[in-house]
């Protein structure tokens, strides 16, 4: 083998094609909630502690993201919306995102528990374990609840954010994660119905392929109805108020009507309108998350001010 | 295989080296700032025992 072999690859990956591994949309959201969630604790955290924070948060999100790309490739390779991915697209090898992943796992804990301390750290380590092993070696491929299992790697960021602070784990952070965790199983169901991606043919058992389009929509509304007391009872804790509550109720009544609509059609109807109640609640889900986190962010800008809390 | 000085793999390769400099240099930054954080920033509360336990 001369070395010219090893060079001249087909194409050549560009530093983006590596931050692509990072999934960098997820981030966003791990950002967010992980920033949220700092803010939000009562204790503060000096400026430049937090801001590295939560930038070795996302670098862990960002490592599991990659580690996802290197074990899930040959599905990525077989489905439309994700084959043109880093390594189904040739650009990077499989070898070289899972150092890459585990690399960055390492690091993002360490600093994290340098910067911040061991209990954030140690939190990070088991979300990256959860999302990377659990999630995706072991259940996205065996049962249709892997939606509903996954969602609980992406609902530890602000109970990371939140140790940081802290040093620990309370009602408070408990109640931000189980929010994301009953936010994301209608969110993917109601993505699942109007994208229509060949999941059966990579084997992945999606809730509408195994289950079908009916069961899934009955689910959805179901997770929805359940959201809505979690997403309504944090306005009762510490970190709660009534700017919160009113935002929570909102909100809540705004989706369990979008969920109730998506119950009541059926596949004829869906394919007659191009599944726009489908599309509106997907886009209302998103504006869901980021609106009641907001609201939190913005009880807390108001305890600080000593006005507005319970 | 003749070695040149400017291979054309460098040329390829600009950004992908430019970026991981710019990665190195920001974290390189950062744990400095880290550093004058954790240092200036000491708790009095926990170092003042100390200081009365040496002072006694």
């Amino acid at each position: 083998m001369s070395d010219s072999s090893v060079i001249d690859r087909g194409q050549e990956a560009e530093f983006g094609d590596f931050v692509q591994l990072l999934k960098p949309r997820v981030m966003s959201l791990v950002v967010f909630t992980a920033m949220v969630g700092l803010l939000v604790a009562p204790v503060p955290v000096h400026p430049f502690v937090a801001a590295t924070s939560i930038l070795f948060i996302a670098l862990g999100g960002g490592a599991s993201g990659a580690l996802n790309m290197w074990y899930d490739a040959d599905i990525d390779r077989v489905m439309r919306r994700t084959a043109n991915r880093p390594i189904p697209a040739g650009r990077v090898s499989e070898g070289e995102a899972l150092g890459l992943g585990l690399a960055l796992s390492g690091f993002s804990c360490v600093m994290l528990g340098l910067a911040a301390n061991w209990v954030a750290a140690a939190f990070l380590a088991f979300t990256i374990f959860f999302y990377v092993v659990v999630y995706t070696v072991w259940l996205k491929r065996t049962t249709p609840q892997n939606i509903v299992i996954g969602g609980a790697a992406g609902a530890f960021p602000p109970m990371i954010g939140w140790a940081v602070a802290t040093g620990g784990v309370s009602v408070e952070s408990v109640m931000m994660f189980a929010l994301i965790f009953m936010w994301t199983p209608p969110h993917f169901w109601a993505l699942a119905l109007f994208m229509k991606d060949d999941y059966s043919k990579a084997g992945v058992p999606m809730l509408t392929v195994t289950h079908g389009r009916k069961v899934t929509r009955a689910h959805i509304l179901a997770y929805t109805l359940l959201l809505a007391p979690v997403a309504i009872g944090t306005g009762f804790t510490a970190i709660g108020g009534p700017v919160y509550l009113v935002a929570a109720v909102l909100l809540s009544a705004g989706f369990i009507r979008g969920a109730w609509r998506i119950f009541r059609r059926d596949e004829t109807m869906a394919e007659a309108d191009r599944y726009l109640a489908e599309r509106r609640f997907f886009r209302f889900s998103l504006a869901y998350l980021f609106l009641l986190f907001s609201a939190l962010l913005g009880q807390a800008a108001l305890r600080s001010l000593a006005i507005g809390g319970w | 295989m003749a070695i040149h000085r400017e291979h054309e793999l460098h040329s390829r390769r600009i950004g992908r080296n430019l970026g991981l400099g710019l990665v190195l240099g920001a974290f390189v930054a950062l744990v400095f700032g880290l550093t004058i954080v954790k240092v200036s920033n000491l708790d009095p509360a926990a170092a003042a025992p100390q200081v009365t336990g040496t002072a006694q």
